[in-house]
């Protein structure tokens, strides 16, 4: 029997993945207050608590440049990483396993869905704080930050994918560990602030998340004067080699994942 | 037999902590194409554990299960182009989407090109009377809507193989006929297609499908067809006693000399007990027990064997029936 390519099923199952995702930010707009306006007041909390403060212009910069990649964190582990749980209970998890396709394609599906809405949120906080509170970025510095955002960006969806495979084994606790973990993150990370301030072994562990690596360059591309955590080119490599890093240890852990579901019904199953 | 189902004392356990679960105890099934097989069984008797290993979502913990050729542990990712499964009482998808868009978008799972996929949603939905609902969102329908569109989801893809699990679990009558004539229908275009059905209703086992096997705890303990399986109990005469409700009596009832079977289900505030009787005399004892228990009797009626008559023979207990009823 002839069956079409496994490439031809894995990008046609992103498509199709990514389409409830695309539609129903358009059938449901309650998403433009809860996803766009309030991240924006929180940034833009923070901005007034730094202006308090009397800080520096460029540390206004370090919030609103936070407030744009916190969207992308928040797309992967909302929209990504806890989505397999909630697809087991619904009983979508074990069509998708039944399906010639593949899982990752399955998250890479929900990942592009939901960017649509992380992108809008991204570049309303980018464009609103930076017009009401005069945030200047270099120009010479936009076009490598895009890329170095790009880097970023490609490295967060291969950690999802991990975590998304690491949420179905622990199931609840992983969703509570998650919930548990997200302030600490964004502190490691320097979601607010230069992550040199805190220090090498805690910036370095910091950095297992891309973020942390991502947002330090896209602050020195871009916020002249910003304090190095490491030099960019480091940054930059450092990011590469979590892309392949996360990439393979996603795909071997969702494999694992299969053939362990395979043998312990509650992993994929609705109900035994 | 150009057979499309095969298991070789397939054996199923699951471990929970120290404790371990048998729910398939070496069964040996063999289903030719083109058949409409029927796995019947009570709660926990191991149909659902069948058919998700069938399905390549479990493994099995040892012998052997080949589906259209493909062993299921090492040739799953072939083999999962070839089958489908619907459920009954599923879920599954996305309440935001229109019922057009939630079936597109699994038949993309399969590689399908959208135009034919397209084609043949707006035909099967045709054909089962969803046209009109085509547009509207999943979370509007109906289960009886909802079901028939996870019938289709089933059929898009053409597959070798369709798995059917409780298909019609809380349908109203209606629309557990559509789903039952859509099967017919799929199966009379093409005899080569084979489908795999578990049930709890007797009667749509024997309405639908050319052979069954009965399951319980785990093992076959009957299979052939509806008819050569209620030839087994025709030798009995089958009375069926309503009776008021009242203290427990079905074990009385098993115990009297010339009952070979006999089961209960309670309806409407009534308990409704199935004899088989293997001589007539057996019904004055019958009827001293039921005196004796205080209990008063609506009606009585003799008639012709059913499947359920078989499966209660054979299992032990009606299907409605906990494991100790």
């Amino acid at each position: 029997m002839s069956h079409p390519s496994a490439l031809r099923i894995f990008l046609k199952t992103i498509v199709a993945r990514g389409y409830p995702r695309f539609v129903s930010t358009h059938r449901n707009r309650a998403w433009v207050f809860t996803e766009t306006l309030l991240p924006l007041i929180g940034t833009i909390a923070m901005i007034y608590v730094y202006r308090a403060l009397h800080a520096p212009a460029r540390y206004l910069g370090f919030v609103v440049l936070g407030g744009v990649l916190l969207a992308f964190w928040q797309n992967v582990v909302y929209s990504m990483a806890t989505q397999f749980f909630w697809d087991r209970g619904a009983g979508n998890l074990e069509l998708f396993a039944m399906a010639p396709t593949s899982l990752a394609a399955i998250l890479l599906g929900m990942a592009i869905g939901g960017a649509w809405v992380s992108l809008t949120r991204a570049i309303t906080i980018l464009l609103v704080a930076s017009v009401l509170f005069g945030v200047g970025y270099s120009a010479a510095g936009l076009l490598p930050a895009l890329g170095v955002f790009v880097l970023t960006i490609s490295a967060l969806y291969c950690l999802g994918m991990l975590l998304a495979s690491l949420f179905l084994f622990f199931q609840r606790e992983a969703w509570n560990l998650a919930d548990a973990m997200q302030e600490p993150i964004y502190f490691v990370s320097g979601f607010y602030f230069p992550v040199r301030s805190l220090g090498a072994v805690v910036a370095g562990l910091g950095s297992l998340v891309p973020l942390t690596l991502g947002l330090d360059a896209i602050r020195q591309l871009v916020l002249p004067g910003t304090p190095q955590f490491i030099p960019i080119g480091w940054e930059i490599l450092a990011i590469v080699v979590q892309i392949v890093l996360y990439a393979v240890l996603s795909q071997l852990s969702l494999r694992y994942m299969e053939r362990q579901a395979r043998q312990d019904a509650r992993l994929i199953l609705r109900s035994t | 037999m150009d057979t499309a189902v095969e298991t070789k004392a397939l054996r199923r356990v699951y471990r929970t902590g120290r404790q371990e679960v048998v729910a398939l105890d070496g069964v040996d099934l063999q289903v030719a194409r083109g058949e409409r097989f029927g796995v019947l069984g009570p709660n926990g008797a191991g149909k659902t554990t069948l058919i998700k290993i069938l399905v390549t979502l479990l493994l099995p913990s040892s012998g052997v299960a080949l589906v259209d050729g493909l062993d299921v542990v090492t040739q799953f990712r072939e083999l999962r182009h070839r089958i489908a499964m619907v459920s009954g009482g599923e879920n599954v998808g996305f309440g935001m989407l229109k019922v057009k868009e939630q079936l597109w978008m699994f038949s993309q799972f399969y590689g399908m090109p959208s135009k034919p996929a397209k084609h043949r949603i707006a035909e099967l939905l045709e054909r089962l009377g969803l046209s009109e609902a085509a547009d509207r969102r999943v979370s509007a329908l109906s289960s009886g809507m909802r079901q028939k569109m996870n019938l289709i989801r089933g059929l898009i893809t053409n597959p070798r193989i369709l798995f059917l699990d409780e298909p019609t679990v809380a349908l109203d009558v209606g629309a557990a006929r559509d789903v039952r004539d859509e099967v017919r229908r799929w199966m009379a275009e093409d005899p080569t297609r084979t489908v795999i059905l578990t049930t709890h209703y007797m009667m749509e086992a024997d309405e639908l499908c050319d052979r069954v096997a009965i399951v319980n705890r785990g093992r076959i303990v009957a299979e052939g067809t509806p008819a050569e399986l209620k030839r087994r109990v025709q030798q009995d005469a089958i009375v069926d006693l309503q009776l008021s409700p009242g203290s427990r009596l079905l074990d009385a009832l098993r115990g009297i000399d010339g009952v070979a079977a006999a089961s209960v289900a309670e309806q409407d505030g009534i308990d409704r007990f199935s004899l088989q009787l293997s001589s007539d005399a057996a019904l004055g004892g019958v009827m001293r027990v039921v005196e004796g228990s205080g209990r008063q009797i609506r009606g009585v009626q003799k008639r012709e064997v059913t499947l359920e008559d078989a499966f209660v023979k054979l299992v032990g207990r009606g299907m409605a029936e906990e494991e100790q009823g």
